[in-house]
């Protein structure tokens, strides 16, 4: 990579494949994995998720890391992001909750209203 | 289970209660039975929603329309007009010059924030390169290396008004000025995560949730002032930052966005990830410079300022974590677009990390003038339950407490200064008024007697004499004159000593005897601590009225100074109590009192010891 | 095994943090020995007394054993508004130590530390490099519980 030209190639690409493939893709699973959220068992989030999905044969869900958004007192946050529809985070999130969001919001797609912290961007 | 078309969330948190939230929900279950609706809506109590202010708060699903101040005479007209017929009730939306904000997310709660360092974390994956750049990462990068000359960078940077973030304020154009008309042949750049200050967590934040931009932002600095070199002093504390910086330098080095002849400006770049070993005092820059060359992180005087003599004796800049955050948006949106934020001297926004009593603990970022009323009521979302506000530690250990009185005062660098407290690093630790200030001022002492490295004696043996009062003062054996020894001592140790940790460490003890004189005074005159905290200023005392006889305060205490029977009651003997507080967690029938103030006998009782010991000694 | 770890990093002063650090780490009892002082010296040609200097300057180092998992409890004032002298007592309780000291089966020390930087969680704790917030008295002893279930 030499020139400005082909950074933008490569941001380019790189924002296409962050686009939900419709097919391919249909929701994404973002788990905040920043300090804050692992000290409030985010990896226990993380393993459930891939656990739930994997049990579910789900090909079309991809599970994700971020870092922090700042919302410590709502650790672990968890964004669903669906294409055309509004982000939905949840918080105080644990295996439990985890296994209920697979099945209503993921399945069913239902959100599960009470987890919500925040919704949009 | 059936299929809901409708979720209502109603906001219960204590705010909304308050203004009539349960009365609103059983309205609604009246209503929807009577349109027939129950088995489509599904009514949800949250938690607190944040925006407290408009309360009774509501959110409707799939929407996510707001409503908020609703009545319960609102309620029929939610459900016919928005439930039955679909159109929302716009007069209960947010109204604001004009606009109706439909979606939550654009509530002045999270409305008041405005993201630049903090744009990325907690929206892309921090591990991939890919992610940061298609945000737009690297093209700062780009561009200066293709467009600009170094002095050209530094004149954005000064337009910009950026100063550090890591507490000083200084100017960050200077110190990039004063390395880049230095013609020496070696040149260094450092990045400074040892980020100690008690309740800051920003720069890990940032180092762990968008590492590239850190690193983008080094390198922007790195060719304004001509080094090639650069350091990544993190605390060991933060082993996932560590972690992180390293995969980010390993993703840029391999992309060819590091090394040599980057976007063929021959411009070329190194940089490693040093770590401490835990040492607060290493966050200071002189410190930390010995800290990289493997020595005892001991400050040194200045000057020599270590743009002129740093790292190997070579000029070096030192910059936080938090401004380099911000180099590659500055690039990329302008300098008049970073100006026009904030304040007349405190430009852009800062990262402030919210802790304490406060109910949204994290991180924010809101532009540099704000209140603090807005930002711990608004953004932070007000106290934990039906407490008060009491005081607010702004800047941590080197900063000071500020009061009810101060929340209109403006957050920037000057306001704070001028009222005793420092924005410091951005720790806002919030306190309710069960809190002594008199405690939490000896708290913050001891931390600083702690992390003292001990080489100039005003902070290594000054601060510990300060300690030792305010031990005294706690321990009811305050004395006269003990309030003015402390702010004369305080005074001195900020005057004479060698680095920023010791000038600083008395602002906490100065800025509560500042405001919250008297708390000292009843502690060294009444010898009562009136929040109860203080153990020695304050005691338990069964009520006999209220007391059942049950005996299980006097099988749990462990020094078995509670003593009575089912008939007369139970007594603690004063003298032997250590306030352990477990009769009181114990009681069946909460007859256990904490009383502020000491209790008599144990006056008289200390009295007696003194002057025996005035007998012995004459 | 010393010569080993250091040979690993580029024989200049710069490096002792690292090469103590990795040391400690890869001691089942946590510690800087004597031995390794002197390993050290000999490969970065810098004195012994130098060496403890730094080693005993920074607080995470130790000169004398520890135990398997280092539990390191953050006493700062974020987490101490937030209970943290409770969690604190419910350590001491639970493992039969004081601060500083090692539980007989080896198995945990109990330090305190500063401001971990999970002050949005507190009060916190790390044990090893694991963070846990939000502590209760409850948790603490679960936690405790898995851990030693663990080594």
């Amino acid at each position: 990579m030499k020139t400005l030209a082909d950074l933008k190639k490569i941001r380019e690409k790189a924002q296409e494949d962050m686009k939900l493939r419709g097919g391919n893709v249909r929701i994404k699973i973002v788990v905040g994995m920043g300090t804050s959220g692992i000290a409030m068992g985010a990896r226990e989030v993380m393993k459930t998720f891939l656990e739930e999905i994997a049990a579910r044969n789900l090909t079309d869900v991809l599970v994700t890391q971020t870092g922090e958004k700042g919302l410590s007192s709502m650790e672990p946050v968890v964004d669903l992001i669906e294409d055309g529809k509004t982000k939905v985070t949840y918080g105080n999130m644990n295996p439990d909750k985890v296994k209920k969001v697979v099945v209503e919001h993921i399945v069913n797609g239902r959100v599960v209203s009470d987890y919500v912290v925040a919704t949009g961007n | 289970m059936s299929l809901k078309r409708i979720d209502l969330l109603i906001c219960c948190g204590s705010g909304c209660v308050s203004a009539g939230a349960l009365k609103i929900k059983e309205r609604f279950h009246e209503v929807l039975k009577e349109h027939n609706l129950t088995t489509e809506v599904n009514i949800i109590e949250t938690g607190c929603m944040g925006p407290c202010d408009y309360g009774p708060v509501m959110v409707i699903y799939p929407e996510g329309i707001f409503y908020k101040k609703v009545s319960v005479d609102d309620v029929a007209e939610i459900v016919s007009e928005h439930f039955v017929k679909g159109r929302p009730v716009n007069r209960l939306m947010l109204q604001e010059e004009e606009k109706t904000f439909q979606a939550q997310k654009d509530v002045p709660f999270y409305q008041k924030q405005v993201k630049v360092a903090l744009e990325n974390c907690g929206y892309i994956n921090p591990e991939s390169l890919d992610e940061y750049i298609a945000t737009g990462g690297y093209e700062a990068l780009g561009t200066i290396l293709t467009e600009m000359k170094p002095q050209d960078v530094i004149n954005v940077i000064k337009e910009s008004g950026l100063r550090g973030r890591g507490g000083g304020g200084f100017p960050t154009h200077i110190k990039w000025q004063m390395v880049h008309d230095n013609k020496a042949d070696q040149k260094y750049i450092i990045c400074n995560g040892d980020e100690g200050d008690p309740g800051a967590f920003m720069d890990r934040s940032l180092l762990e949730g968008d590492p590239h931009r850190i690193l983008e932002g080094m390198m922007i600095a790195a060719y304004a002032m001509g080094a090639s070199n650069g350091f990544f002093y993190i605390r060991a504390e933060y082993p996932l930052a560590i972690k992180r910086i390293k995969m980010a330098i390993e993703q840029a080095k391999e992309l060819g966005l590091m090394g040599n002849n980057v976007f063929g400006s021959g411009f070329n770049f190194d940089a490693e990830v040093r770590t401490g070993a835990g040492a607060f005092v290493c966050g200071e820059e002189m410190a930390l410079i010995h800290s990289i060359e493997g020595m005892r992180g001991n400050p040194t005087p200045k000057p020599p300022y270590p743009a002129v003599q740093g790292l190997w004796g070579k000029p070096t800049v030192v910059n936080n974590v938090e401004t380099f955050g911000n180099i590659a948006t500055i690039i990329r949106k302008g300098a008049a677009w970073f100006a026009s934020m904030g304040t007349e001297k405190s430009k852009g926004t800062k990262v402030f990390a919210l802790t304490g009593d406060v109910r949204n603990t994290g991180l924010v970022e809101v532009p540099m003038g704000i209140t603090l009323r807005e930002l711990i009521f608004d953004v932070g979302g007000g106290m934990i339950g039906d407490h008060k506000f009491k005081a607010v530690q702004l800047g941590g250990p080197s900063g000071g407490c500020l009061t009810v009185d101060h929340l209109d005062t403006s957050v920037d660098y000057e306001s704070l200064k001028e009222r005793g407290a420092m924005m410091g690093s951005g720790g806002v630790i919030v306190m309710n008024d069960e809190k002594c200030m008199v405690n939490v001022a000896k708290f913050f002492m001891e931390f600083c007697v702690e992390e003292s490295c001990g080489k100039c004696s005003p902070c290594r043996i000054g601060l510990k004499q300060m300690l030792e009062i305010l031990e005294r003062i706690t321990d009811g054996k305050g004395r006269e004159g003990d309030i003015e020894e402390l702010q004369r001592l305080g005074e001195s140790i900020n005057k004479l000593s060698l680095c920023g940790l010791g000038q600083t460490a008395p602002n906490p003890v100065l800025s509560t005897i500042r405001y919250f004189r008297e708390e000292y005074e009843s502690h060294i005159r009444d010898h009562s601590c009136a929040n109860k905290v203080c153990l020695d200023l304050m005691h338990f005392n069964i009520d006999k009225e209220r007391c059942i006889g049950c005996s299980l305060c006097a099988r749990k205490c462990p020094t078995t100074c509670i003593s009575g029977s089912r008939e007369e009651k139970y007594t603690i003997h004063q003298i032997d109590c250590v306030k352990c507080g477990n009769c009181f967690d114990v009681c069946p029938v909460k007859a256990i009192d904490k009383i502020p103030g000491m209790h008599p006998e144990i006056a008289a009782n200390r009295a007696q010891i003194a002057k025996a010991a005035q007998h012995y000694d004459d | 095994m010393y010569k080993e770890i250091c040979a690993k990093y580029a024989p200049t002063k710069d490096n002792l943090i690292y090469i103590l650090h990795e040391i400690q780490d890869s001691h089942p009892q946590h510690y800087i020995s004597k031995d390794a002082v002197t390993a050290i010296s000999e490969y970065l040609k810098v004195p012994e007394n130098h060496i403890y200097g730094v080693l005993t300057f920074y607080s995470m180092y130790s000169t004398s054993p520890r135990g398997k998992n280092i539990i390191r409890l953050c006493e700062s004032p974020p987490c101490y508004i937030k209970g943290s002298e409770n969690i604190l007592r419910k350590l001491k309780t639970i493992l039969g130590v004081g601060v500083g000291e090692t539980t007989k089966d080896g198995k945990f020390t109990l330090e305190l530390c500063a401001c971990l930087g999970v002050c949005g969680n507190a009060p916190v704790m790390m044990i090893n490099e694991d963070v846990y917030g939000d502590l209760s008295e409850e948790k603490v002893e679960d936690i405790i519980e898995k851990v030693r279930g663990r080594s």
